[in-house]
């Protein structure tokens, strides 16, 4: 049996991992992996604690999640590439239309 | 044995996904992402969740990544110019709040809550639900018995989904652009 110490130490690593993914980089696809990054790493804490209290339904949980999450990548990719045929550019730093 | 192979995918995770962030080519990040996500494939069958393990590698490294691989080499990206001042300062602050919330977390998980390990949300049962079904099979029952509704719901969301991107990626029908135009007299 893993300690479910050691699952949740493994989720806030990939999440925190996520979210400097998100801070540094500036091409918007890397970020969306980021995110995903982030996503996985809730997952993984719901399968844990699913796995922890013997209850399925954090699996369940996930599954929507993953859902989800589907849907948004799609979704995003879309509004991405709309935006590479408008502006020519992933980088969000070079988008600033609303900066004014 | 299972700590073994927990502690091998998990340091394979880690790794990887610090390679996503890491490495300047977008694709090569994609493809650290598929081996991150089979890595975690491989801690939902450790942890007996063979239908999250299955799918993660079917819905994941399957659909979502192949979608994003498509997509990288649709616009064609080249490397990432990271240079410049300012972007050398944000991305040193981005690894400090980075820092900062490992901290936090750390602190977090260090300190135990209630006495003891901090960890069991209540009393942990001793058996799962119809495990002798297998996982699939009861997490299939439950999902059309407990959670019916949600999972219609997301049958919703994903027919929305569908519809916004196409209309997202239809583009403009009023005004349509080079490349569009030069495809309808094409046609």
């Amino acid at each position: 049996m893993i300690p479910l110490s050691w699952l949740i130490a493994l989720s806030a690593i990939v999440f925190t991992i996520g979210v400097v993914g998100v801070l540094v980089r500036r091409n918007a696809l890397v970020i969306f992996m980021s995110i995903e990054l982030m996503l996985n790493a809730a997952n993984l804490a719901f399968v844990a604690f699913a796995s922890h209290l013997k209850s399925l339904d954090g699996q369940v949980f996930v599954f929507f999640v993953m859902t989800v999450a589907a849907a948004e990548v799609a979704i995003g990719l879309a509004i991405i590439v709309h935006l590479f045929r408008l502006r020519e550019t992933v980088f969000v730093d070079e988008i600033h239309l609303l900066k004014g | 044995m299972l700590a073994v192979l927990f502690v091998g995918f998990a340091a394979l995770l880690v790794v990887t996904s610090l390679m996503v962030v890491l490495h300047k080519n977008p694709v090569t990040s994609a493809l650290f992402l598929v081996l991150a996500f089979c890595s975690l494939a491989g801690i939902y069958l450790l942890l007996k969740a063979e239908f999250l393990g299955m799918v993660q590698i079917v819905v994941y490294a399957g659909a979502i990544m192949v979608l994003f691989l498509f997509v990288i080499m649709y616009l064609n990206l080249q490397h990432d110019v990271e240079t410049g001042v300012q972007i050398a300062v944000r991305r040193g602050i981005g690894w400090l709040v980075g820092a900062l919330l490992l901290l936090v977390g750390a602190t977090l998980l260090g300190a135990p809550a209630h006495g003891g390990s901090g960890w069991a949300l209540g009393p942990a049962n001793d058996e799962l639900p119809g495990v002798e079904a297998g996982n699939v099979a009861s997490i299939g029952r439950l999902l059309y018995s407990r959670y019916l509704f949600p999972f219609e719901i997301t049958s919703i969301l994903l027919l929305v989904a569908m519809i916004g991107v196409i209309v997202i990626a239809r583009g403009r029908t009023r005004r349509p652009d080079e490349s569009s135009r030069r495809a309808s007299e094409g046609a």
